[in-house]
């Protein structure tokens, strides 16, 4: 059934969306309490408009991830720009550990971004350094910027230029309209990938970053595609009766996990993309899905109901067997590794609802990381410092976002319609 | 293969509502439980109006039966008793017409993961399909769908508009 689909003009569509300019209004729900203090000077500009707000960028991103608290403007200590000398002790009394100052030049029909980082309390320079600019890639070198930032502060590679795949939906059976996006990790430049007035769901990104596999029912019946994004080519991968879901790249991109009825009720079985051969890895009666890699491929876990309520399990590949993972509650399910493979996130039934939870694989502990009752879908960067998440905020579903250890978080709002279903691409550069 | 099959079903039924036209009033009547549409009436790719339904029945023997949806309780696939009647008349329609192919579709309510309610919504339809053969219908009419929490009848997160989207919608 191997079958390339062409581009068709109703149904697909890589166009820029009339959001792609809208302002994100992102509301900080918790702030952590041992966020690093960081004044990021405006960048100067030479009296010049720019296009873009490169620090206002970077303030946002450090912000956003949870990790940083940046000094409100009107508490900075004059508008140093690189290479003037940094009054240390004026900083310091500002209460901020670092600071950042920049300068954005023309530059053939481009920028010239030069930025610097100081450690205010170490009185000293710690990055300094030029990055070019095509007129209209100002937007992901502020990214490129913060991640620098970022990586330099904390250890920690930064995933500000990152992408994040998502479905929307408008409307009630029998008039409901379906479309994936896919935008950059602060919800800016939403490109769409896909419109359909059949469900169009779980979207999971290609280890390459260069594909994304989805379910889609545009034919009638659920059917699991792969799209690849640059050309928008892409081929329909399974169509076997009854459910065709859950679709999962193993971490060399060779395989897919999925969870498919054909032969009653749904099992996981795990296709070699090239040979499109089966494995089947589970066989009962039970509901059998949402399959997640483990980093190392070695495992992969998934969410079963044998037992009576679905609850997560991991399937060995060297022992060709399945062992319960999740213990605490009586629903846990759509799990999936962290990077580094020590952690799990999941959706945990609770007394409030349903909520994004993470358990620690050494010590089996579950932390809750959400607050509301209508939380799922977890999407976790890929650095593993924050998670993407589905919520409700009136009565509109939403993209939440919330670190990894839980001490902050934040709401996009859409514009329109339900957002959910969050997917992070991995590191693109 | 089953596609190309089911794709002729399809042309059969859309040449039907040409012929038709849409001069049936009652086609799309659904449950008891207010205000819902008929959950055959899909756009595009899916199958047929209701108002097809109603022509195709015509011909045939007796009348599709009009009330096409049957509910669940909360993470159940059980029939309630209250839907046996309804799902009697379903099957005696099925029994006198051998030839005709119907699409159980599985719904549920919002809460909990989507791809697990895929599962869940499968196993509804399954206990309906269950219970048809039961009632001596040919298993090869039947051809089970689950939609899961992906296309609700209703909005909002109240307990009655959960209520109406676990469901099992006949799809003729």
């Amino acid at each position: 059934m191997r079958r390339l689909v062409a581009l068709t003009g109703m149904l697909m569509m890589l166009v820029a969306s009339a959001y792609a300019r809208a302002e994100l209004n992102i509301q900080i729900t918790r702030s952590s309490d041992q966020a690093i203090p960081i004044a990021i000077a405006p960048f100067t500009a030479n009296g010049q408009q720019l296009p873009q707000d490169v620090s206002q960028i970077i303030e946002n991103d450090l912000r956003n991830s949870g990790q940083f608290s940046p000094l409100p403007r009107d508490r900075q200590v004059g508008n140093p720009a690189p290479g003037d000398q940094i009054d240390y002790q004026a900083w310091q009394a500002s209460r901020a550990n670092y600071l950042v100052v920049g300068r954005v030049e023309p530059n053939g029909n481009g920028y010239r971004i030069t930025y610097e980082l100081h450690d205010v309390f170490g009185n000293a320079r710690e990055l300094g350094e030029v990055v070019t600019s095509g007129p209209d890639q100002l937007r992901s070198r502020a990214h490129y910027v913060a991640d620098q930032i970022f990586e330099k502060i904390t250890g920690i590679r930064g995933a500000f230029q990152t992408r994040i795949a998502y479905i929307t939906s408008q409307g009630v059976d029998p008039n409901i309209s379906f479309a994936l996006y896919v935008a950059d990790q602060d919800g800016y430049n939403p490109q769409q990938v896909l419109t359909s007035n059949q469900p169009v769901l779980s979207p999971t990104w290609s280890p390459d970053g260069g594909k994304l596999a989805y379910v889609s029912f545009e034919s009638g019946r659920p059917a699991i595609y792969v799209q690849d994004l640059a050309t928008g080519r892409r081929l329909q991968l399974t169509s076997f009766t009854g459910i065709n879901g859950a679709p999962a790249w193993s971490p060399d991109g060779r395989k897919m996990a999925m969870s498919l009825s054909k032969d009653g009720t749904p099992d996981i079985y795990v296709m070699d993309l090239a040979t499109r051969n089966l494995e089947r890895l589970t066989n009962n009666s039970a509901i059998n899905t949402e399959p997640d890699y483990s980093p190392d491929g070695s495992s992969l876990i998934f969410t079963s109901d044998r037992s009576g309520q679905p609850q997560l399990y991991r399937y060995d590949f060297a022992a060709g067997q399945a062992q319960r993972l999740t213990f605490t509650g009586n629903y846990n399910a759509g799990g999936h590794y962290s990077p580094d493979g020590e952690t799990v996130f999941m959706v945990t039934r609770t007394d409030r609802g349903y909520q994004v939870a993470k358990q620690d694989l050494a010590t089996n502990r579950v932390t809750v990381l959400t607050d509301t009752g209508w939380d799922e879908a977890p999407a976790i960067a890929p650095n593993g410092t924050m998670v993407v998440y589905a919520t409700q905020q009136g009565t509109r579903g939403v993209l939440g976002a919330v670190s990894a250890d839980g001490r902050a978080s934040f709401v996009i709002p859409s514009p329109e319609g339900n957002v959910r279903e969050p997917a992070w691409s991995p590191f693109l550069n | 293969m089953q596609f190309s099959s089911y794709a002729k079903t399809l042309a059969a039924a859309f040449s039907v509502v040409v012929i038709a036209g849409c001069s049936s009033s009652g086609g799309t009547q659904d449950g008891d439980q207010g205000g819902m549409t008929s959950g055959a009436q899909t756009s595009g790719t899916s199958s047929s109006t209701g108002a097809a339904g109603q022509g195709y029945g015509q011909g045939q023997q007796g009348q599709i039966p009009s009330v096409r949806t049957v509910y669940f309780d909360f993470d159940r696939d059980t029939i309630r008793a209250e839907f046996e009647s309804v799902l009697n008349q379903h099957a005696a329609y099925l029994r006198a017409n051998p030839s005709t192919q119907v699409v159980l579709e599985g719904h549920t309510d919002e809460r909990g993961t989507r791809e697990y309610n895929l599962g869940l919504g499968e196993r509804r339809a399954n206990a309906v399909r269950q219970y048809l053969t039961v009632q001596g219908v040919n298993a090869s009419q039947l051809e089970v769908v689950s939609y899961g929490e992906e296309r609700p009848a209703a909005s909002g997160r109240t307990e009655e508009a959960y209520a109406q989207n676990r469901r099992v919608v006949f799809d003729y």
